[in-house]
């Protein structure tokens, strides 16, 4: 059977079992539409928070980001897991006691103002929309690159997908769904990574692959890529670090406290049926979540090897080589199959600078003089970061059924995440806009129809972001998470841990926070991301707060928020007792109750 | 023994806090401020420093949580505040 087919075949499986469970889990009240009726067991909630948390981005994107940056990349396998240790002590438990339906209804209760609940709404239906973007690009991606579709039918049969499982599952669909795409997804990953850790290292282990030593010598992995990469011009692999370590320590913290405040995320943890639950289920989810994360770094440096391999042959095997010797690079007319296919998409360049015939693949940037001594003419082989996952199978030439499994897993990750957002925008529409500010006397079966209405145009804005990506799509991911961060997370947080806040304090701080947070973005990218918008000369030029990247700002944003909530706290009327008492009654687990929609006051 | 509300939440707040630290120490102490000089230890193939950062602190991560529920449990037990 063609590659072709048998990724039809592995696609289409996968998505009929996808739609069989939409039709076994249909949603029949808000509370199965919002929260799956709250009673999802522990570990399946884990490992469906495992399939919502790891995206597109996750999937595809990573393990090659981390492959570029070396050591550097570890700020995302550090902070996209440690959010959950703080998710786990500082937030879930604590609002599934709350025990309401959304993120915004805690804010809006909690902080006893419906003006705070809509600065909730809006900072989450901002940082929710710029996350789903990327899915849905992710989406297309998946389905041209492997099922030879045009990306616009890729999205439109994304589309329907999700909206099958979606609007009629809400919740109970979305959870039971992303629990057979978490399976899927992480076959898909481990499955490439364990061949490759055999080829390599000959420990099927790709944790332990990483930290052994190449098959046939006595040279470790990383010895050998650190030595393989500076012989290029690189920096050393296991520590090269882009920008400062002080811009690495702020970054992981961004991602660690914006991953604690994506709403998507947190509103899994409202469907167990208890408290003691959500403890556990958050450190399931981590569990989930770390089989690919701790994969990643593997998969990344074994394919840096394979590929450096394919393009200088003698490099990895002999000890002393000269990488500029005039034969020591493959000619392009050599080249393997898979660079060919690459080559149709993009995502692979060559350019004969110097035209030898010969790939010349090198960091240009080097100093050192014996590049152009051998008459390199700069780096010749562009290669995008999403290779290294999506091609990994055909440059250790895996069999065809893997690659298969990795275009399935590719849209199993992009559709799990993409419909979780969708849920979360969808209840921040029916539940706190319509049903507790505009339309307080909505029935039941009303709320559940607004519901799915609201459901069914979130797919349709987001099919339509996914065709026509705005100009901002490179910097939303950083825009999602320095929104989460610096309003959302500082809010819940103080919502919890500070029972004196008042409603002041925290709209102050989340909109100060946001405020700043978006100051440092948009001075680098732009007013909204629009072209030309820029004003560094207004900051003092780029990175010119101590050096910090804007992707890296929300937790500055974060503690502006904390400050100011903390000063205008001080100065405005004490939050009343009753709102205080309710703040220790969410303090213990006693008393917890099914979650619903009702209001506490 | 103090039963109130209050010392139910000064446990809870020292446990929080002892985690935090272990998180604290793991990631930002041991893979990215002195990553550089545990890099001189290996273990197996791999530097110390970059272990921590690509490999360890996401292990110790899920152990933490695991460890936070469970203490947490017995707080709970002990403090007479456990769901029934």
């Amino acid at each position: 059977m063609s590659l072709q087919a048998i990724t039809y075949l592995v696609v289409g499986a996968t998505f009929a079992l996808y739609i069989g469970i939409a039709i076994w889990a249909r949603a029949g009240s808000t509370s199965e539409f919002y929260v799956a009726g709250g009673g999802v067991h522990p570990i399946v909630n884990g490992m469906a928070t495992g399939a919502d948390w790891m995206s597109a981005a996750s999937f595809i994107s990573m393990a090659g980001l981390i492959s570029n940056m070396g050591y550097g990349g570890g700020l995302f396998l550090m902070g996209w897991t440690g959010g959950y240790v703080l998710l786990a002590m500082l937030l879930a438990p604590y609002l599934r006691k709350f025990g309401k339906f959304t993120v915004p209804q805690f804010v809006g209760d909690r902080f006893y103002s419906k003006g705070a609940s809509a600065v909730a709404v809006l900072c989450l239906i901002t940082a929710s929309v710029t996350y789903i973007i990327g899915q849905m690009t992710g989406v297309g991606v998946a389905f041209s690159r492997f099922l030879g579709v045009s990306n616009t039918t890729g999205i439109f049969v994304g589309m329907a997908i999700v909206f099958m499982y979606a609007v009629f599952g809400g919740m109970k669909g979305i959870t039971y769904t992303q629990v057979a795409q978490y399976c899927v997804l992480i076959l898909a990953y481990t499955i490439p990574a364990i061949f490759i850790s055999l080829q390599l290292t000959g420990n099927p282990i790709p944790q332990l692959g990483l930290g052994s030593d190449l098959v046939g010598g006595d040279v470790s992995l990383l010895s050998k890529l650190d030595v393989i990469v500076q012989e290029l011009g690189f920096s050393k692999y296991t520590t090269a670090l882009p920008g400062s370590k002080l811009n690495y320590f702020v970054y992981t913290v961004s991602l660690m406290i914006g991953t604690a405040g994506l709403p998507h995320v947190i509103v899994r943890f409202f469907t167990v049926p208890k408290v003691k639950d959500a403890r556990a289920s958050a450190g399931w989810a981590l569990v989930f979540i770390a089989i690919l994360y701790t994969t990643a770094p593997a998969v990344a440096a074994m394919a840096k090897i394979n590929l450096f391999r394919t393009l200088n042959p003698g490099l990895v095997s002999s000890a002393n080589y000269d990488v500029t010797a005039p034969d020591a690079q493959i000619s392009y007319d050599e080249r393997p199959d898979w660079m060919k296919r690459w080559e149709v998409t993009g995502l692979l360049k060559f350019e004969d600078k110097n035209g030898d015939g010969r790939i010349q693949y090198y960091n240009d940037k080097s100093k050192d003089p014996k590049f152009a001594a051998a008459g390199w003419a700069g780096n010749e082989l562009t290669v995008n970061a999403d290779i290294i996952v999506l091609a990994n199978p055909e440059i250790a030439l895996l069999p065809n059924w893997v690659i298969a499994l990795v275009a399935a897993g590719g849209l199993a990750a992009a559709l799990s995440t993409a419909a979780g957002l969708l849920l979360a925008i969808s209840s921040a529409i029916s539940h706190d806009l319509m049903k507790n500010i505009f339309a307080p006397d909505m029935s039941e079966k009303g709320e559940l129809m607004a519901g799915k209405i609201a459901m069914a145009c979130s797919i349709v804005v987001a099919g339509y972001l996914g065709l026509n990506p705005p100009g901002f799509a490179a910097g939303t991911v950083a825009l999602a998470f320095g929104i989460a961060a610096s309003s959302i997370f500082p809010a819940l947080m103080m919502g919890i841990f500070n029972k004196k806040m008042n409603k002041e304090g925290a709209i102050a701080g989340m909109l100060s926070g946001l405020f700043v947070t978006l100051f440092y973005v948009f001075a680098h990218k732009g007013l909204f991301f629009i072209k030309g918008t820029d004003y560094l000369g207004l900051i003092g030029g780029a990175n010119s707060f101590f050096g910090i990247t804007p992707e890296a700002f929300g937790a500055i944003g974060a503690l502006v928020n904390f400050a100011v909530a903390y000063v205008v706290s001080k100065i405005t009327p004490e939050c009343p007792e009753h709102i205080q008492h309710l703040v220790e009654n969410v303090r213990i687990p006693r008393g917890a109750k099914a979650v619903d929609g009702s209001h506490a006051h | 023994m103090d039963k109130s509300g209050k010392a139910y939440w000064k446990a809870v707040l020292t446990l929080v806090a002892q985690v935090l630290l272990v998180w604290f120490l793991v990631s930002y102490g041991a893979g990215i401020i002195f990553a550089g000089p545990l890099n001189n230890i290996m273990l197996g193939g791999y530097p110390l420093g970059f272990w921590f950062a690509h490999q360890g602190s996401m292990y110790i991560f899920v152990a933490l949580i695991f460890i936070y529920a469970w203490r947490m449990g017995k707080i709970d037990q002990k403090f007479d505040v456990h769901e029934e």
